[in-house]
């Protein structure tokens, strides 16, 4: 558990960088500083392991104030994530992962083996571990160090804008890999974006800051699309909110309608639309009532693209709702954790199980 | 310390300057006529381009007095002919440039010679109204070092008896006036500042548009 | 041409204290003793302004001062004024020898990408492990820059020392001119170009193998020019 205590930040130029937080990072889980440029998000991060050190206030790891020890022997206990990765140019990626650990005075011959159990941990490949920073791509770069950060088990981890230099298809990869490690390592990671979508993603809790340092929410991802504190919050969580807030709730208990389905090669049937499915009654796309010939085989070439799929094991009501909008039949479908058809949705109830919710709450 | 010596020798020294700063500066205008033809080359091929910045690069590494002494032997002239120091500058000069502008040449934005490109530049006029221009910030960066160098360098030539200003340094030590040489170092200095000034000057007066970027900026 | 062909197969001229060995000798000992007297000196002074931040203007105006000084006028001042010796002319060389690799380790040092150096802190590296473990390896491309650059300086000035009598290579040149004897002063020049070229490429291969393959020649390091005031 990470505490900020009436935390201040004050450099000698007299900008107030961070005013007064206080602020508790529970343990294991994704909290996220975000927030416009000058917000004093990246600050407070920096603040958790001394690279800043605060002009008033306490930030208490487990109960330890940081400011009570050695610096360096403090950040040998936090894993340090930093935008464009800040590899050292001279080192192989197997010595860049190995760092934290020699400087921990382990032996070279088990620091590069644990090195190179996290690479395999984040996805790289072993060839590359004798590779220097400059031969890989910016996603590589990137994992590398995450993989640097996580090398000693640090049981925390700071992320400061990691993802923010890659492109949007690679940062957007980068971000499922951090939830499927942190599903499996449960660290206490906090991480700062000035990306309000990125922060809703990773989020378990997220910090909103206001220029100067001050903070305007602190809340779960839904509360916060659900109900910004304030003007400012609402404005900068965006256009759409409501729509993205879906995304927090639960499609469970979500009433699924019949569908009729046929299958690639089987004569077509009689309807408007029906959905083709495969032999694993996997669905491959729609077939149109003005396309079909009765009783004549259904072929590829006669199908119209579906929308997005709901997934009935682990879908938000936003996928349920996206899947009816985007499909053109106007009902949505939806399957199982095997990618099987399992029924319909609309859009009227999604929105009639939202105003259930709603009442509910 | 005998500083008569300066009053006395008045037309001596301002005869020996004007032949310093021609020794000094007429290399540094050679060299530039002869480098950006070369650099030009080197950024077509990248054989050339080592060939070149390899030979120039070697002949850097030549002393200077060696360099003045050996040139007579290809050159087959007079080992007190002027040109001797004339030629070895503008060797030194050359080897400084062709590097750096052929690298100046390689920065300059690919978009922005596609852009000359698209809109009909051929490619020599690209080069003089484009590429050429926008390595002039560098190209004076290595005329200024050279002609600073070159007159610290000229003074070497006066060991064989051609050599400006540094006239003064063998001449105050063979007759032991410290006052002489002193002069010759500080008139040196002088001609180095001032010269590396004026081109200062030159640079920004050609190159309007990058004050352009840092008044926009600040 | 034909009396340098003679010069160099005179077997009078490869012994004796006036032999091509001995003054090769002496040449590479004034560089080496030079040169290490002024690494010792400028390189952890450039180390520690490099990470400091502090007196980066002394880097900048001792090598601006280097740049425009004529050297020879130093030597015969030095010569003039302590009189005939070994001494001041060797000082001469180690003074001459610093700024260039004061800047190069500088530079090198100010050009580690601050990224790099954060995330070593960050990692819990102490201000020495910074320093020397990450820094310099870094710099290391750039400190060698300036080593070749003070070496190039160093062999050409004690070149013109043999004007105030010091011994090595360049005595051919001044003891050639003094006998108008052209055919020695060519071959003593031939000798002096080899030696600087061999000790440049010898630095270039050395540059090679020590400097991480990691670390790529910067556009930076190739458009630096080298200092050439000899």
């Amino acid at each position: 558990m990470i505490e900020f205590r009436g935390v201040t930040k004050r450099f000698p130029d007299g900008t107030v960088a961070v005013d007064e937080l206080d602020l508790t990072v529970t343990d294991g889980g994704i909290t996220v500083f975000v927030g416009p440029s000058g917000c004093g998000k990246t600050t407070s991060l920096r603040m958790i392991n001394r690279m800043i050190e605060p002009s008033g206030g306490t930030i208490e790891i487990d109960g330890t104030d940081v400011m009570s020890g050695d610096a360096a022997h403090l950040r040998r206990g936090i894993g340090y994530v930093i935008q464009q990765a800040g590899l050292f140019p001279h080192r192989t990626i197997l010595d860049n992962i190995a760092t934290v650990p020699m400087l921990l005075g382990w032996s070279r011959a088990k620091a590069r083996s644990r090195a190179g159990e996290l690479m395999e941990i984040v996805g790289l490949a072993p060839e590359m571990a004798k590779r220097y920073p400059s031969q890989l791509s910016g996603g590589q770069q990137q994992r590398v160090g995450v993989a640097r950060a996580l090398a000693a088990d640090p049981p925390i981890l700071l992320m400061d804008e990691p993802f923010s230099a890659v492109d949007p298809v690679v940062r957007e990869s980068l971000q499922d890999e951090l939830l499927r490690l942190q599903a499996e390592l449960s660290k206490t990671i906090v991480f700062v974006t000035h990306d309000i979508d990125e922060a809703v993603k990773l989020g378990d809790k997220v910090a909103v800051f206001r220029t100067g340092g001050v903070l305007a929410q602190y809340d779960e991802p839904g509360h916060l699309l659900a109900r910004p504190a304030d003007d400012f919050v609402d404005g900068f969580v965006g256009r759409d909110r409501g729509y993205r807030g879906l995304g927090f709730l639960s499609a469970d208990g979500l009433p699924l309608g019949a569908l009729e389905t046929v299958r690639l090669g089987s004569p077509a049937p009689s309807g408007d639309w029906t959905l083709v499915v495969d032999d694993a009654d996997r669905p491959q796309g729609w077939l149109a009532g003005r396309d079909r010939t009765d009783g004549a085989p259904v072929t590829a070439e006669h199908l119209v693209p579906g929308g997005s799929l709901y997934d009935v094991t682990s879908g938000s009501l936003r996928s349920a709702l996206d899947a009816a909008l985007s499909s053109p039949s106007g009902r949505g479908v939806a399957v199982d954790a095997d990618g099987r058809v399992v029924g319909s949705i609309g859009a009227d109830d999604v929105l009639a199980a939202l105003a259930t919710a709603r009442a509910a709450a | 310390m005998n500083w008569s010596w300066i009053p006395r020798n008045l037309d001596r020294v301002a005869e020996l300057t004007v032949q310093h700063l021609w020794l000094a500066l007429l290399p540094v205008l050679l060299g530039l006529i002869v480098a950006l033809p070369l650099a030009w080359l080197a950024t077509r091929a990248r054989v050339i381009r080592t060939v070149l910045i390899t030979v120039t690069g070697l002949l850097y590494t030549v002393p200077s007095l060696a360099l003045i002494v050996m040139l007579p032997l290809v050159l087959g002239i007079g080992i007190l002919n002027p040109l001797n120091v004339v030629v070895a500058l503008t060797i030194y000069t050359v080897a400084l440039l062709v590097r750096s502008i052929a690298d100046a040449l390689d920065a300059v934005p690919q978009a922005v010679v596609a852009a000359a490109t698209a809109m009909g530049y051929t490619p020599l006029r690209r080069f003089v109204a484009v590429e050429l221009p926008l390595a002039v910030p560098v190209t004076v960066a290595g005329l200024r070092v050279a002609a600073v160098s070159n007159m610290s360098l000229v003074t070497v030539g006066a060991i064989v008896g051609l050599g400006g200003l540094g006239a003064l340094f063998t001449d105050g030590f063979q007759r032991d006036i410290p006052a002489e040489i002193l002069t010759g170092i500080v008139l040196v200095l002088v001609l180095a500042l001032l010269v590396d000034v004026a081109l200062l000057a030159i640079g920004r007066a050609v190159t309007p548009w990058t004050r352009a970027g840092a008044g926009a900026r600040a | 041409m034909t009396g340098v062909i003679d010069w160099f197969a005179d077997p009078a001229n490869w012994s004796g204290p006036d032999g091509v060995p001995v003054r090769l000798l002496e040449h590479l000992q004034y560089t080496l003793l030079a040169l290490v007297i002024a690494a010792v000196i400028a390189i952890p002074l450039g180390l520690w302004i490099g990470h400091t931040g502090r007196g980066g203007f002394l880097v900048v105006g001792s090598a601006n001062a280097l740049r425009a000084l004529p050297t020879f006028g130093l030597l015969v001042l030095l010569a003039n004024v302590f009189g005939i010796a070994l001494t001041p002319p060797i000082a001469a060389l180690v003074i001459l020898a610093i700024p260039p690799m004061l800047a190069g380790t500088y530079a090198g040092v100010q050009a580690v990408d601050r990224a790099i150096v954060d995330a070593a802190r960050g990692m819990g590296m102490g201000e020495r492990e910074v320093l020397l473990r990450v820094e310099l390896p870094n710099a290391l491309p750039l400190i060698l820059g300036g080593v070749r650059s003070a070496t190039l300086q160093i062999i050409a000035t004690a070149t013109i020392a043999a004007y105030v009598a010091l011994g090595g290579l360049g005595r051919y040149i001044i003891d050639g001119l003094a006998l108008r004897n052209f055919a020695e002063m060519a071959a003593g020049s031939i000798l002096l170009a080899l030696l600087a070229i061999g000790i440049d490429l010898l630095l270039a291969a050395l540059q090679r193998t020590v400097v991480s393959p990691g670390l790529r020649t910067p556009a930076a390091i190739r458009t630096r020019p080298r200092l050439r005031a000899v």
